[in-house]
């Protein structure tokens, strides 16, 4: 079915009077998201488009029992928000917000370590169980009810490997943004993991890009402990070094972090490998036929 | 994705900037000076030759490394000398393996004393990702590259991992400077060299800092002689000193261009333009250029939330690429709408009046108001249905056109 969130998340946008986070709080209410109010410093006791505002998290999560929160707060302040939301101990914090500081993070991260919330993105999509609930910015509507389970590194370009799927008949149990950032809350292990664990996740389509190793860590876990078909794209094989391809955390230097230094590990785990990105949905399919046959 | 208050400079600095913000760290550069000009050069010559320099060396200012290869680092052991070489290196095209055969032009010169140098040593700061916090590393292996010291033998590369709540500890520090075989009487001066630099990257927000090499002297002092600083982009909102070390001069002018308007674009060498929303789409798009048999001309994010006057101002940068032969434009509409893309493909193509051929592929929140709106323009776009048919048709077209 999904993992992490469901029909029954309560959730607290951080930044809900701003005009994203008013955007999109009505897309994911609108989804079936039960979205239960808003914390903007400040506006504590006021109400926006029917929702109750509150000065702080721990408030928030006080008067109406949120157990998740999603963040649309500008870069400078968003590190500390998602800092709050860990110490009103949320179980999912889904950071929607690009362009916050790399050491703003790192002290968040070391923050979130040894507590009980786990951190999606930042610089990330969000998160969407198909037909149960939807926790981020994408389009709802391209999403379909089914067995694979998503984890990517992208935005559009999950939307691209869900439009393949969905348009082929194939649903999904649950697919996560992690985030284009150099440090992230989950990572492509964190989700596999999850997914593994899930009865309802067929297989798992994985959406790396260039920089850092996090999808030579998964390769790893995968030849290891899955369980399940995963399959594989790397964006960015034209991508030339020392460039940041947009994504902070997109970028080969040293001549590290390259596509086919990725593919070549994902390989070697044995998982199934679309080279173009146009084929995504085909691997996915021949490799669920596999399984059915096995 | 979508909000804001961002800055998409990708910030480069000269290495005399960088040894300004060393300084101020308190972190010991070469004694050295800026020169524009011939006359400041000779000012320069005579202040360290007068202060008691030996030699002294001529260091071309360009954003590219490589520098002593391709002539742009000199030694002069006298004033005259140092005129002679500062007057050739002004204005000179310098080409290293890192500028492109086009090379940079010259425009300062770093002045700087030379120093007894004992050893070459290298020390290094930046973020680890899988540990997500800042590692210092040290190496005996001082001037080589450290890509190649870490592949070739990575247990040369000592590190410490640094705690971002307490910053780099005087006992990492010492121990550091022992494993890199410093003398007993070197290594307080060492370790405070070393929390002096840690200081400067937090507190500039750097995303790497690397000294190289750092130098120990016949008389026991040690130096930053030469060093490198990138900055963490997202945190320039709050170093507007930083900001102004930006030298547009070095920059790709299309580049400079699209930083104006929010874009992020990198010029590439081949002559299929695109234009895409979300960077790793945009990547992608590249990927399945190349599979089709033809090579993109640039990378370029609209951004999640474009409007149409993004839009257009995207497409006259793609369009001042004169190796653009075809353009191919894919965006899924999430946020950004597909009407509102297509309102702005048309003005922009109208406005520019565009001769090349252009692929449209578009998918996502409203996509047939879209494709009705390129229908009613009456202008001649190719319409593709999925990503791998839209690759084909704009490298058909490049190739025709």
């Amino acid at each position: 079915m999904s993992i992490l969130i469901d029909k029954s998340t309560r959730v607290i946008v951080q930044g809900l009077t701003g005009r994203e986070g008013t955007f999109h709080a009505k897309t994911c209410a609108e989804y079936g998201t039960r979205i239960v109010g808003g914390v903007t410093p400040g506006k504590g006791g006021t109400r926006h488009e029917g929702w109750p505002i509150f000065n702080s998290m721990q408030e928030a999560v006080d008067k109406t029992g949120a157990d998740a929160s999603v963040i649309f707060v500008p870069p400078p302040y968003a590190a500390d928000a998602i800092m709050e939301a860990a110490d009103a101990e949320v179980e999912v914090i889904v950071c929607i917000t690009e362009g916050i500081p790399t050491l703003d993070m790192v002290r968040a991260w070391e923050f979130l370590q040894n507590r009980r919330s786990r951190l999606i993105g930042p610089n990330c999509p969000g998160i969407i169980s198909p037909g149960h609930c939807k926790i981020g910015i994408m389009p709802g509507h391209i999403h379909r009810e089914g067995p694979v389970g998503i984890v990517s590194r992208s935005g559009t370009l999950t939307y691209e490997a869900v439009y393949q799927l969905t348009t082929r008949g194939v649903g999904q149990s649950t697919a996560i943004g992690i985030g284009g950032d150099p440090i992230i809350g989950t990572n492509f292990v964190d989700a596999i993991d999850l997914f593994n664990r899930d009865p309802m996740t067929e297989a798992v389509v994985m959406i790396g890009e260039i920089g850092g190793s996090a999808e030579e860590a998964a390769a790893e876990y995968v030849k290891t402990h899955m369980r399940k078909p995963v399959i594989g794209f790397i964006a960015g094989q034209t991508a030339p070094p020392g460039r940041r391809m947009g994504h902070a955390g997109a970028i080969i230097s040293g001549g590290k972090g390259t596509a086919a230094e990725k593919i070549k590990a994902m390989e070697a785990a044995g998982i199934h490998i679309a080279r173009s990105p146009a084929d995504i949905g085909e691997t996915v399919i021949a490799a669920l036929g596999v399984t059915a046959r096995a | 994705m979508v909000l804001p208050i961002r800055n998409r400079i990708i910030m480069k600095i000269h290495e005399y900037q960088a040894k300004g913000i060393l300084k101020k760290y308190g972190v010991a550069v070469p004694r050295g000076e800026v020169a524009e000009t011939a006359d400041q050069a000779e000012a320069a010559a005579q202040h360290l030759f007068g202060a008691g320099a030996s030699a002294i060396v001529v260091k071309a200012q360009i954003h590219a490394g490589g520098r002593g290869k391709g002539g742009g680092v000199k030694i002069a052991k006298s004033v005259k000398e140092a005129v002679e070489i500062a007057t050739n290196m002004l204005g000179m095209r310098l080409v290293t393996h890192q500028t492109g055969p086009e090379g940079r032009i010259v425009r300062r010169l770093l002045i700087e004393e030379t120093l007894p140098i004992e050893k070459e040593l290298y020390l290094g700061i930046v973020i680890d990702r899988t540990e997500a916090r800042p590692v210092f590393m040290a190496s005996a292996a001082g001037g080589m590259e450290i890509e190649q010291v870490a592949a070739e033998n990575p247990a040369a590369i000592l590190k410490e991992y640094i705690d971002p709540g307490l910053g780099l500890e005087a006992f990492q520090a010492r121990k550091l400077a022992f494993a890199l075989g410093l003398k007993a009487q070197q290594i307080n001066s060492a370790a405070q060299f070393m929390t002096s630099l840690y200081k400067a990257f937090a507190e500039t927000d750097s995303s790497l800092m690397e000294i190289n090499p750092f130098v120990t002297c016949t008389d026991g002092r040690l130096f930053a002689l030469d060093t490198k600083i990138n900055f963490d982009d997202n945190a320039l909102f709050r170093h507007p000193e930083i900001r102004e070390l930006r030298d547009i001069s070095e920059e790709d002018p299309l580049e400079v261009e699209a930083s104006k308007y929010n874009l992020n674009y990198i010029k590439l060498d081949g002559n299929v333009g695109c234009m895409v929303n979300g960077a790793g789409l945009a990547m992608a798009t590249m990927d399945i250029i190349k599979y089709a048999g033809g090579m993109p001309a640039n990378f370029l994010d609209v951004g999640g939330g474009a409007n149409a006057e993004q839009v257009t101002h995207a497409f006259e940068i793609l369009l001042s690429d004169k190796n653009v032969k075809a353009v191919l434009i894919n965006i899924f509409g999430g946020i950004l709408r597909v009407d509102t893309l297509a309102k702005g493909v048309v003005e922009a193509a109208s406005k520019t009046h565009i001769q090349l051929p252009v692929v449209l592929r578009l998918e996502g929140t409203n996509v047939e108001a879209g494709r009705e709106i390129l229908k009613q323009s009456g202008l001649n776009f190719i319409v593709a249905d999925t990503m791998k048919d839209a690759a084909e048709k704009v490298v058909a077209a490049a190739r025709a056109s």
